[in-house]
């Protein structure tokens, strides 16, 4: 039986690790507290000019704003997605004539600025009425609202035609060879073995262009749509207050980190099958 | 950036300049307008600005003995811009108008035209009461006493703003609105000219003097009234030495100044 008989002697404390005050630390500190004054700055901007008869005036005319962006938006990029379905399957196709067109239209809408396609619609349709009547279309670009949905939309489905068509070819090759070697039609193969694979890789990138989206479609304003920014620029044409440009980057702000943790949460659920 | 960068070095510069032109013989002073604004202040396709505030400017200048150079600024900004020094003063046709006056200090009036309304040739409309324009859709540039106007007295009626007064012409001719409200003298001006021919001026509107104030002055900083004081001797001097007139005469076939 063995006894131990000798303890070890206490090791001495591990040596303080030395945390010398650099340059970069010095900067970084200097850049936070910066942050923080600007922070405060604002925030006492918002408590100082809180104005009660500003908020009753104007507070309404927000939230009627706030949900016409919502709605231009979420309805733009259902209609979007839809129309990105067969651009992406031109996109892949080995017909010359279909891939040339789907690149075009994606190319056109991915190089040129929202801004300027809005105005081509809104302005430079405008100037066809009779034309547009005679086909009965006038009724739609006649409103402010239509353009801005009609170019939110055709700008979005060139994207989301990339971003779905990046995805599906991101599916390794062995997935489609694995479900032929089961015997498995190509239809059946698509929608239960290469799409889910494809979306979760088109996710994140699908969250960015909503989010690209809700900040873009504040170009609308001009086109005299009352959307969340065209409310903003309304109230700061009252009042020459700069507070209502902070309240509209506060409801941006809002809406885009809601759908962070949305997205967040949807990866954490899609993706539960691949955590380890 | 970079041009933001740029644009800073240059407003610099300009600062610079006008520092420099304080301590000089001759003051500098820097005039902010908008250059959208036919026949008041337009600004040319060779970049050159003209228009009744222009001259009008450069007349009030010369009567002030001071150097003065132009920049344009878009509408819905330039009241900022002039507080954050961007230019001393703003000559743009601005009303002098309560809500303003908050902002910034005036001179007196140097002209005073009433607001009316235009609308398309073959428009269905008799007259421009409220009533008769219920329903319709309006449009107005946004910022503006006649867009304030039009929300009060055409509650009834849609109204649509705009950046700058070439948008609602378009889309007045175009048909996507049934009328627009502007100063009758830019209105006129505009369906004189091929652009509006679509278009007519329905009626003039009575001026709201709660709204439409007394009339267009010239802006400065709320703590510079010195320099609004010497802009309103100006335009009195011009006015006696026939210099106004000379510039009214050549812009229009009747005395925009209005009522004393």
């Amino acid at each position: 039986m063995s006894v131990i008989n000798e303890l070890i002697p206490p090791r001495p404390a591990p040596a303080v690790l030395e945390r010398p005050l650099t340059a970069a630390k010095v900067v970084g500190m200097g850049v936070l507290v910066l942050w923080a004054i600007l922070a405060m700055g604002l925030l006492s901007m918002v408590i100082e000019g809180w104005d009660p008869a500003k908020f009753e005036r104007y507070g309404p005319r927000y939230l009627n704003g706030l949900w016409t962006t919502i709605s231009l938006v979420g309805i733009s990029i259902v209609l979007g997605a839809i129309l990105s379905l067969p651009i992406a399957f031109a996109r892949m196709s080995k017909n010359r004539v279909l891939n040339a067109i789907a690149y075009a239209y994606v190319y056109v809408f991915r190089s040129t600025p929202l801004l300027a396609q809005l105005f081509l619609i809104y302005y430079g349709l405008g100037s066809f009425r009779p034309q547009l009547e005679s086909v009965g279309l006038w009724w739609f670009f006649r409103e402010a609202w239509y353009c801005g949905l009609f170019s939110l939309t055709i700008n979005t489905a060139a994207y989301q035609a990339e971003i779905l068509r990046g995805a599906i070819q991101s599916v390794p090759r062995g997935q489609h060879e694995g479900a032929a070697a089961l015997g498995i039609s190509k239809r059946i193969t698509f929608l239960k073995v290469i799409l889910p694979q494809a979306l979760i890789v088109a996710l994140r990138p699908y969250g960015n262009e909503i989010i690209l989206m809700i900040k873009g479609s504040a170009v609308v304003a001009i086109v005299t749509v009352f959307d969340l920014m065209g409310e903003t620029r309304y109230a700061f044409s009252r009042t020459f207050d700069y507070q209502t440009y902070l309240w509209a980057a506060i409801f941006y702000l809002s809406m885009v980190e809601a759908l962070r943790h949305l997205w967040a949460f949807l990866e954490r659920r899609l993706t539960r099958h691949l955590t380890r | 950036m970079k041009i933001s960068a740029r644009l800073f070095a240059a407003a610099s510069v300009a600062a610079l300049s006008l520092f420099a032109g304080a301590a000089s013989a001759q003051e500098k002073l820097v005039i902010g307008t908008e250059g959208a604004y036919p026949p008041f202040n337009v600004l040319e396709s060779n970049g050159e600005l003209t228009g009744f505030d222009i001259d009008i400017a450069k007349a009030l200048c010369t009567e002030m003995k001071v150097e003065c150079t132009f920049v344009t600024n878009d509408w819905d900004g330039i009241i900022p811009a002039l507080q954050s020094k961007k230019f001393d003063a703003i000559i743009a046709s601005m009303s002098i108008t309560p809500e303003r006056k908050e902002q910034v200090g005036f001179s007196k009036k140097y002209y005073n035209t009433p607001p009316a309304i235009a609308v398309p040739k073959d428009s269905d409309l008799k007259d421009a009461s409220p009533a008769s324009l219920k329903g319709k859709t309006l449009g107005a540039q946004g910022s503006t006493t006649h867009s304030n106007y039009t929300e009060k007295h055409f509650p009834d009626s849609e109204l649509k703003l705009y950046p700058t007064a070439d948008e609602y012409k378009l889309d007045v001719t175009n048909g996507r609105i049934d009328g627009v409200v502007d100063d009758i003298v830019v209105l006129s001006e505009w369906v004189k000219s091929d652009a509006g021919s679509c278009c007519k001026i329905l009626a003039p509107l009575p001026i709201d003097p709660e709204i439409n104030g007394e009339g267009a002055g010239i802006a400065v900083r709320k703590d510079e009234m010195a320099l609004a004081d010497k802009f309103s001797a100006a335009i009195l001097a011009i006015r006696a030495n026939g210099e106004y007139k000379k510039i009214n005469d050549k812009y229009f076939d009747f005395d925009v100044y209005g009522d004393k």
